[in-house]
């Protein structure tokens, strides 16, 4: 699995996206921090953009790997390798390659800006392990889109409407049961269905820390022991974890039922 | 050293391997043809792994290959596309693969036949199909395997290419290893398959040698003779 | 001139020198307690407590004299009811340190309670555990300083405040520290007094309360992690400036809290991270200016009939929601302030903002209606939402808007400002 990781790791890195990625980044770093000299407010600014372009870029990097790759995946496949370990090897190298982009893009200017001695250091490293999280969850969930569409236009088109219904779709059902369904109690609710789409649930770990004073404004007793206590900590955590862990279960699962 | 038996495979509703039985022996050059559909590919992915059968079993080597891995150690495979990581150079493709198998490997000497040295430190993103498919040979047959499984192994080369290609699949078959082939070039066959293989609708339609197809089906051509097999099936 | 004044005072000093005498009272010395100490004692006397615990409660000081501690000198009340009880104008209390103060539910024990007294002051004493700290009761021209005081009560109805006025005038607090008490610093019918450079932290209640209070000030204090920073209600002409409202988190929790309240004037203050800076609600005449709203949940929440309101010069930063609205404009003025979410531009570089600011979003309208939606802060589609609401406002009072968005901070000495 290594060896495949090493592999996929080299070609994804050399690849043109990964730098044009790695300069978006580090671009997005050196104009909020240097144009603007507030870090809260980049760190805001980067939240709002890496909970929705990362895994926009997750998707549709896996998505590609896996049909651009068909061909020398089958190589592998004739090589006397477990075909799990094919697929992990590429999954971890695509998204270590996509994170590290992330790492270094926002790093560096960060790094230069002094980040190191600002109270900010926290939020950001949270930032970027959200981001990592989202790499990984985002990349798993569109191999198995992939894995599952033999066509490559449905493959990608299903793989954007995930996105596409994760990032905005979810949101916009969710805000309008809560309206609708405003005269019922709806902490349990609200929190549940948070869990369900890991771009809410990265998002809520980043508020966690940067809006705590206003999800503090929250009543009732749910609520209050989420936000109150690290329990809301953990518990995203864990879930975000989940997310990771059974997309790429399944992808095993998968695998090995699947003709190639 | 191969055996096929009683071997199902569906995609979805169409049949394409329908209780397909089939023994090879060691040692020999063997065609596997068959018209568009036939089930070729299906069978050697069967072979590989890449396919797993609904009913049946294959046995490599008298083991069963379903869900095993290590078998492929003593496996060569040619694919038909040659589709490499777009970002890795050809040197670093060769060690990969390399790398990826516990046995020695000769790829110095096939380097050379195919005149490849030049391109050794090349990014396989900007070589030509023709190139592509020559470092898709050297990887197929560095290792010292006893089987070696070519997919459409004439795609896109130029003429010398195609006599080195066959010089090698000679040479190999002299030193004993068992080779199978699809192609759709039946000059090809005719000059280097010593049996064949003929699939049709799933199943195993002649396995014989060539000149045995010839004469059951009258005609010195070999293409025509595989022709005259397909319209004798549609008659 | 000069001259014959310095020669009066030295006249006062002797003539004080001379009548004034001092009383010691010590474990060894002749006179062993405080209240014998106080019985003895003649109007101007001065009183010395040396070191040592003194358990004693209910010391009534009824003739204007001081009442002085060395270091270390403890007064244990020993949890049973009130300590330091005053009746009397011009007296003097220093460096005490007066503990264990009882609870009741009916009586308001304090560690000093004063009573129709008159030019007092009150330094340099440390009071733990009380019920009430300082209770002071229809009493005038006072000055406390310097006085640590703290408590350790659970709940609103089993503690009491640290400073406690009712009814009072010309008071002076200052460089006062106050916590773990139902409000830090109390003020019931009080006027024309001063609080400053007080600290208030970890109380059940309020940092700082005003009630029925007029013209009174207040600045340089800090007020954190309280239920609500500083409440001020139905009280008028109240100057509100340079402080700091900070880390007051819960439901119900606010930096600032107005009630019934005109005519004030709120400058120069720093809002950081509270659930809500500040919540108005009937308040009307108000100046707003030069106050930093940093990192709130909500940075102003107005409910009910607040009029004629003007918020200038203020700077909002990074504040989860800026402002929330339930009730008309009513002649509230938002101008020159900056908002960081600010997103129009500056074409002609005059520093400010070509397009005008709405600082009420859809979504905070939405949250005012359905409090779980706050789960979807910064969302895409809340982002989406907003900006279609932008274009076109349908739901958002469209006349609620500030002309004139400053490009840039209007506070540029925000870092003297704030100290951590």
């Amino acid at each position: 699995m290594l060896k495949i990781l090493k592999y996929s790791f080299y070609d994804l890195m050399r690849s043109r996206w990964s730098y044009v990625y790695f300069l978006f980044y580090l671009l997005l770093g050196f104009v909020l921090l240097f144009l603007n000299n507030d870090v809260d407010k980049a760190v805001i600014t980067l939240m709002n953009i890496i909970i929705v372009l990362t895994p926009l870029i997750g998707t549709i990097f896996g998505v590609m790997y896996y049909y651009n790759s068909k061909e020398f995946t089958e190589l592998l496949l004739a090589q006397p390798i477990n075909r799990s370990k094919i697929f992990m090897g590429q999954y971890l190298g695509i998204s270590i390659s996509l994170t590290l982009s992330l790492v270094l893009g926002l790093g560096i200017p960060f790094v230069l800006y002094g980040l190191f001695k600002s109270a900010a250091i926290f939020n950001f490293s949270l930032l970027l392990v959200v981001g990592a999280f989202l790499n990984f969850i985002f990349v798993a969930l569109s191999y198995n889109i992939a894995l599952s569409t033999e066509n490559k236009i449905k493959g990608f088109g299903y793989a954007i409407l995930m996105w596409l219904f994760l990032a905005v779709i979810y949101d916009g059902i969710f805000l309008i049961s809560l309206v609708v369904f405003n005269s019922y109690p709806l902490d349990k609710f609200s929190l549940a269905a948070t869990m369900f789409n890991p771009i809410d649930l990265s998002r809520i770990l980043i508020l966690l820390k940067l809006d705590i004073s206003a999800l503090l404004g929250y009543t009732g007793a749910v609520f209050r022991k989420f936000f109150g206590t690290n329990f809301g900590m953990l518990i995203s955590m864990g879930v975000l974890v989940l997310w990771v862990v059974l997309p790429v279960f399944r992808m095993n699962l998968k695998l090995r039922k699947k003709d190639f | 050293m191969i055996e096929f038996k009683n071997l199902h495979k569906r995609f979805g509703k169409l049949v394409v391997l329908d209780g397909l039985d089939l023994e090879i022996n060691k040692g020999g050059i063997f065609a596997i043809l068959g018209p568009n559909g036939s089930g070729k590919t299906t069978l050697i992915k069967c072979l590989l792994g890449m396919v797993i059968p609904n009913k049946g079993d294959i046995f490599f080597e008298k083991k069963s290959v379903l869900r095993q891995w290590a078998y492929r150690n003593n496996l060569n495979y040619l694919p038909q596309i040659a589709n490499f990581p777009p970002n890795l150079t050809v040197l670093e493709l060769i060690n990969m693969v390399k790398n990826l198998r516990p046995k020695t490997a000769n790829e110095q000497e096939l380097i050379e036949l195919f005149g490849l040295k030049s391109f050794l430190d090349k990014k396989l993103g900007n070589l030509s199909g023709g190139t592509k498919q020559k470092v898709n040979i050297v990887l197929a047959f560095m290792f010292d395997s006893d089987l070696i499984v070519l997919d459409e192994p004439t795609n896109g080369l130029d003429p010398i290419a195609l006599i080195h290609l066959k010089e090698i699949i000679q040479k190999e078959k002299d030193k004993g290893k068992t080779i199978l082939i699809t192609t759709h070039i039946m000059s090809f066959v005719d000059e280097v398959a010593d049996e064949i293989v003929f699939l049709l609708d799933g199943k195993i339609y002649f396995k014989g040698t060539v000149d045995a197809l010839k004469k059951q089906t009258n005609n010195d051509n070999l293409e025509h003779a595989i022709a005259n097999l397909i319209a004798k099936q549609y008659a | 001139m000069k001259y014959k004044i310095w020669l009066f005072f030295f006249f006062i000093f002797i003539a004080f020198a001379v009548s004034a005498k001092q009383i010691v009272v010590c474990q060894s010395c002749e006179v062993k307690t405080i209240k014998e100490a106080i019985k003895m004692a003649k109007e101007g006397d001065e009183i010395l407590i040396k070191k040592g615990v003194y358990k004693e409660q209910d010391i009534v000081i009824d003739k204007p004299i001081s009442l002085i501690g060395e270091k270390d000198v403890v007064i244990d009340g020993n949890n049973v009811g009130g300590i330091l009880i005053i009746q009397t104008n011009n007296f003097k209390i220093k460096g005490l340190k007066i503990i264990n103060v009882g609870l009741s539910y009916t009586i308001e024990y304090a560690a000093i309670k004063v009573i129709k007294a008159n030019d007092f002051i009150i330094e340099d004493c440390v009071m733990e555990n009380v019920f009430f700290g300082i209770l002071i009761e229809k009493s005038k021209r006072g000055i406390i300083r310097n006085n640590k005081i703290s408590s350790n009560r659970k709940n609103e109805a089993s503690s009491g405040n640290g400073i406690h006025i009712w009814s009072g005038e010309e008071i002076e607090v200052y460089k006062n520290e106050m916590f773990g008490l139902r409000d830090g610093i109390y003020f019931e019918f009080v006027k024309n007094s001063i609080v400053h450079n007080n600290l208030s932290y970890n109380n059940i209640r309020y940092g700082l309360h005003f009630m029925f209070s007029n013209n009174n000030m207040y600045h340089h204090n800090e007020f954190r992690n309280n239920g609500a920073g500083v409440a001020v209600m139905f009280s008028k002409f109240t100057v509100m400036h340079h402080n700091k409202f900070r880390l007051n988190w819960g439901s119900a929790s606010y930096g600032l809290l107005l009630k019934e309240i005109y005519d004030a004037e709120i400058h120069d203050n720093l809002f950081e991270q509270n659930t809500i800076g500040i919540n108005a609600e009937g308040s009307t005449r108000i100046n707003y200016k030069n106050n930093t709203f940093l990192r709130n949940g909500w940075a102003i929440k107005i409910s009910g009939a607040c009029y004629s309101n003007i918020f200038m010069n203020n700077d909002f930063m990074s504040n989860s929601l800026d402002l929330a609205y339930n009730s008309n404009i009513n002649d509230n003025k938002f101008d020159n302030n900056y908002w960081s979410e600010y997103t129009g531009y500056d074409l002609d570089k005059n520093g400010i903002g070509d397009v005008p600011y709405r600082p009420v979003k859809l979504f905070s309208y939405i949250v005012n209606k359905t409090p779980e939606a706050l789960i979807l802060l910064r969302s895409l589609f809340v982002d989406i939402i907003n900006f279609s609401e932008k274009v076109s406002p349908v739901f958002t009072p469209d006349d609620l808007m500030d002309n004139h968005p400053l490009m840039k901070r209007a506070i540029t000495n925000f870092d003297t400002q704030r100290n951590d």
